[in-house]
């Protein structure tokens, strides 16, 4: 049991590190998960007779190697099997040290793992649940709900997706400048998808969602420990930070929906706020803004409430404008009228929503939502009934549906 | 494409069909089948009565069995149905998702026969 224990940890902690070094000299993610997969089944088979070797990750890395020189026994071309042989070499020097601790003899590669995944070349719809399968060893089942794909297309997609890194070379390299801003972004992007995918169900107890934001905010805090010059590795670690304090406070006790602007303040977490500010700051002072920067320090503003008892609405328009000349995405665009309206200012907010346009927003729930709070704002109520029938016939999330329909009722009841 | 989502509701949905809760019921189900009247993706639909009102037959070596509701005794029924016509599976199941039964029962997206276009 003790052994099987260990062997967990190792997973843990190891897996993607191990799984970085053999990939980044294979250039074959599916090779180097067979590999090292079959290393940690030797481990379950031997270790609880054998014991914990003394040196666990050269260990298993030795067991890959023999696999990849097996595999390359079976490919037929020599062009195949090269990489593998020197793939193979180099896992020898490796072991060859005796180390306790491979992770001393080799930098930590996982960021290649990251850049691979997130690739341009790669359909961006494979990049979250790529990094989610190769980088944190989530299986395809889990990660397909967490993205309302149907397993058996997941699966084909992340094999399309390994496939095209095998055909197409992709380098396992940490891009260099002028590149690196760019690549980092589809990083950041990826990892902040996964925590967004996470987030829906993250209220639901024993959710196999739930914990999906847990390992998000894992991955951003790797990516800082693997970048700590980047200040917008530090925002979005701090913008997961303040969403995750807040989780506790998203519905009450009969788990109905809460609004953030009516969240019992006392529910967050203040050790998660004060970690996000702190990372804040410390992005700040490389003076170099960005979008996730802005997210976070938006987020950050909205945590205030919690200190001072009110939410700097203006700073908050302001800081969305920022963010919309740099990231004008559709969400942003409905946020900034949200805040708008909580500013006070409900003819600029429905102004910001009609300037949208109509196909792009048809479907998109948080528009409607948005466009019902302001309608109603302003007296048009059985408009904003409209609005809010609309936003709840397109929500997925029950509590979400049933704060919406009360608005549908009591804006019915208003314009009678 | 075409496809069928099939709602799959528990008894508390059936229940709450009358009842004090129906209001809020029916409006859960109208809202969602006018955002798919408005998107444009909803080909067709239908609401079943009840399980409890079915009746089932049987041919078995020539003979009729009539049994009293549905085939399968599940903790889910179906209730009814919409064809929605999207252009891929991740589509469907996203309007799917939306339903009010997916939260409380299931439900089951099927290809149209003869709808690949």
């Amino acid at each position: 049991m003790e052994t099987e224990s260990a062997i967990q940890e190792i997973a843990r902690d190891g897996y993607s590190r191990l799984l970085a070094i053999v990939a980044s000299r294979t250039y074959d993610l599916a090779v180097a998960e067979d590999a090292l997969g079959d290393a940690f089944h030797a481990a379950l088979r031997q270790w609880p007779n054998d014991g914990v070797p003394q040196s666990p990750e050269a260990w298993l890395l030795a067991v890959a190697k023999r696999r990849l020189v097996d595999e390359q026994r079976r490919k037929s071309t020599r062009d195949d099997a090269e990489p593998l042989l020197r793939a193979a070499a180099e896992l020898d020097a490796i072991e060859a040290t005796g180390r306790p601790d491979p992770s001393s003899v080799v930098p930590d590669e996982r960021l290649k793992l990251l850049f691979v995944c997130t690739h341009p070349a790669i359909d961006v719809a494979a990049r979250t649940p790529l990094m989610l399968q190769v980088v944190l060893g989530l299986d395809a089942l889990r990660i397909a709900s967490a993205f309302l794909v149907a397993p058996s297309a997941l699966s084909q997609r992340l094999v399309r997706a390994k496939a095209k890194i095998r055909s197409a070379r992709i380098p396992f390299t940490v891009p260099e400048s002028p590149e690196l801003a760019d690549r980092l972004e589809s990083v950041l992007e990826a990892i902040y998808a996964a925590y967004g995918a996470g987030w829906d169900d993250a209220v639901i107890a024993d959710s196999p969602r739930r914990e999906l934001t847990a390992e998000a905010i894992w991955l951003a805090r790797v990516l800082m420990h693997l970048m700590p010059d980047e200040p917008e590795c530090l925002g979005l670690l701090a913008l997961l930070l303040h969403c995750e304090a807040r989780q506790s406070a998203r519905r009450d006790k009969q788990g109905n929906y809460i609004p953030l602007a009516e969240q019992n303040t006392s529910l967050w977490s203040r050790p998660l706020m004060t970690e996000a500010k702190t990372f804040l700051a410390r992005a700040s002072r490389h003076q170099r803004p960005g979008r996730f920067q802005l997210e976070a320090a938006i987020q950050s503003a909205h945590a205030s409430r919690a200190f001072t008892g009110g939410t700097p609405w203006s700073g908050i328009v302001e800081l969305y404008r920022k963010l919309l000349r740099i990231a004008p995405t559709i969400g942003g665009h409905v946020a900034y009228a949200g805040a708008l309206l909580q500013s006070g200012n409900p003819q600029a907010a429905l102004c910001e929503l009609e300037s949208l346009a109509g196909n792009e927003v048809t479907n998109y729930q948080p528009y409607w939502a948005a466009k019902a709070q302001t309608l109603l704002a302003l007296g048009h109520n059985s408009e904003a009934c409209v609005a809010a029938q609309h936003a709840a016939g397109l929500t997925q999330d029950e509590a979400v549906r049933r704060f919406l329909m009360k608005l549908v009722s009591s804006g019915a009841s208003l314009a009678l | 494409m075409q496809y069928a989502i099939l709602f799959y509701e528990s008894e508390a949905d059936f229940a709450a069909r009358s009842g004090p809760n129906s209001e809020s019921y029916w409006g859960a189900w109208m809202a969602y089948t006018k955002s798919m009247q408005e998107a444009g993706v909803m080909k067709d639909g239908m609401c079943l009565q009840p399980p409890a009102t079915g009746t089932s037959v049987r041919m078995k070596g020539g003979a009729r069995k009539v049994q009293d509701g549905p085939f399968a005794d599940t903790k889910e029924q179906l209730g009814g149905l919409t064809v929605i016509d999207v252009p891929n599976l991740d589509a469907a199941l996203e309007w799917a998702a939306r339903a009010p039964s997916a939260s409380t029962g299931g439900v089951e997206v099927r290809p149209m026969v003869g709808c690949e276009g």
